[in-house]
């Protein structure tokens, strides 16, 4: 399943019924160490855009916002137990949480991994 | 990089290294190298760092006698200057009249008599000068020695990298001075640092310092480290962060650096504000800087208000974040006195949240200094 990135460096992948959000191996490069995640309860609702998460590296705190309206079914302790995973596999293990999207059509208007990488690299 | 910003002698060699530049104090300066913040800081602490902090100040008070520079820039610091001995180095501040801290800094005294050498902050050296110049007795004078370049090596494994080039270095004492010869260049060296570690600062004309830092950087025990790491290790060792944890508006009382000054400056007064840090001392300042140990894993930064438990407001962290080398979240910041007890439970609001936290003992970090 294709990746779509928001300019904010979250990513989002579908998963079943249920979208996978993380943030992006090129946002967790620029952080440097994260060393705290802070991450929502399962059942909170977000509209895209809210503040949904917090990454901390050793220098700076940094908001992480919903890509997507919908609703938290999933979050993802073990990055919570170990920051630093989001430095080694933030598009994979670090995922972030799992959401029910309340409107999946706002996933078009993302970013795909091409638009991404020229985002990224101009940014 | 804008034109306004000014370079040190090591700007190249920070580029070439791969740093990641910023602007600090009004130069760009490397914030941290390819090995990242959270190495850089275990790096130092486990064997040696080499910080360049070219951009400080340094400059000197001239007289025609020891005791006459000492008493010339005792009318600007409360520290005690006139026994200062050869060689040997202090820490001090530099107040303004209310007794607010203009800046904090290093004096040290070496070979030539009638000659204080200062170093400090990069960011507040224009004005520091300014006001030394303006306030100064004209018995002694301000020479400011621009054209120097200053390197920090800091780290249990400084001693023995830097006895390599330089025979001796290793005996010296925390807080001493020497005018000796890494390889064939001469320097300025003390045994101090800013990081809670063993190690030395070491001042060299501008156009030498790539060749000794390269030199340095040369041995396999040593890294570059940058301003993040810097500032997390600073914050483990409980130092005081000019413009943070100490400012105009605080004392050094209440920043609790009263070592900054000398018993009998405070018996005797006669430096700005004395007044004010006179009244501290016997009753006790109404607020005092702090260590601060949060609960949970999440890091307390810069402006985050301090409660008592009950929610009433009782100060802010100055300083936070994470401490590589504590494994967890560090604070400093300043609290009403009559909370400041160790072991006093508090609470930090973050993010709207109140977390729980407690006043701890500083170092977080123990100081490692070489004391012989």
């Amino acid at each position: 399943m294709t990746v779509m990135y928001t300019k904010d460096h979250e990513w989002v992948r579908a998963d079943g019924d249920l979208y996978v959000i993380g943030i992006s191996a090129h946002a967790a490069e620029q952080l440097g160490d994260v060393v705290f995640v802070e991450l929502p309860e399962t059942g909170k609702t977000f509209a895209k855009g809210d503040d949904m998460a917090v990454v901390e590296s050793v220098k700076a705190a940094s908001d992480v916002y919903a890509p997507i309206s919908g609703e938290i079914m999933e979050v993802n302790s073990a990055v919570v137990d170990e920051p630093g995973k989001i430095n080694e596999d933030a598009m994979g293990a670090a995922w972030f949480v799992k959401i029910k999207p309340s409107n999946a059509s706002e996933i078009d208007a993302l970013m795909d991994e091409a638009a991404y990488k020229d985002f990224a690299e101009n940014s | 990089m804008p034109q306004t910003l000014k370079t040190t002698p090591l700007h190249e060699l920070h580029i070439s290294l791969g740093a990641k530049m910023v602007e600090f104090a009004g130069y760009d300066m490397p914030v941290q190298y390819p090995l990242g913040v959270m190495k850089e800081h275990l790096h130092t602490r486990e064997k040696a760092g080499l910080f360049d902090v070219s951009h400080m100040g340094q400059a000197a008070i001239i007289a025609e006698t020891h005791e006459a520079a000492a008493k010339a820039l005792e009318t600007l610091v409360p520290g005690e200057m006139q026994k200062l001995g050869a060689w040997r180095q202090r820490y001090t501040v530099l107040l303004n009249d209310d007794g607010g801290i203009i800046d904090d800094l290093m004096v040290s005294r070496s070979g030539t008599d009638g000659m204080l050498s200062i170093v400090v902050n990069g960011a507040c050296k224009e004005k520091d000068y300014a006001w030394i110049k303006e306030r100064l007795p004209s018995s002694a004078r301000l020479e400011r020695y621009d054209d120097r370049g200053l390197i920090a090596l800091q780290g249990p494994g400084a001693a023995a990298v830097l006895a390599k080039h330089a025979s001796g270095v290793e005996a010296l004492k925390f807080m001493s001075v020497a005018q000796t010869k890494i390889d064939d260049v001469a320097a300025t060296i003390s045994r101090s640092g800013y990081t809670g570690e063993d190690g030395y600062e070491i001042s060299i004309a501008a156009d030498d310092t790539e060749k000794v830092a390269r030199l340095l950087l040369n041995d396999a025990d040593v890294e570059p480290i940058g301003l993040g790491a810097r500032d997390s290790l600073r914050l483990e060792a409980g130092l005081c962060l000019y413009g943070h944890d100490i400012t105009d508006e605080t004392s050094p009382i209440e920043g609790n650096i009263r070592f900054a000054t000398g018993k009998r400056r405070r018996e005797e007064g006669g430096f700005p504000g004395a007044d004010r840090i006179v009244k501290e001392i016997a009753e006790g300042p109404s607020r005092l800087r702090v260590g601060i140990l949060p609960s949970g894993r999440a890091p307390a930064r810069e402006g985050a208000e301090i409660q008592s438990t009950d929610g009433v407001t009782i100060g802010a962290v100055t300083s936070g974040g994470f401490g590589p080398s504590v494994g967890g979240p560090v604070a400093m910041g300043y609290v009403s006195t009559e909370h400041a007890a160790t072991g006093t439970d508090i609470q930090l609001i973050v993010r709207g949240k109140a977390l729980p936290a407690r006043i701890a003992d500083m170092p977080f970090a123990p100081h490692r200094y070489f004391r012989g």
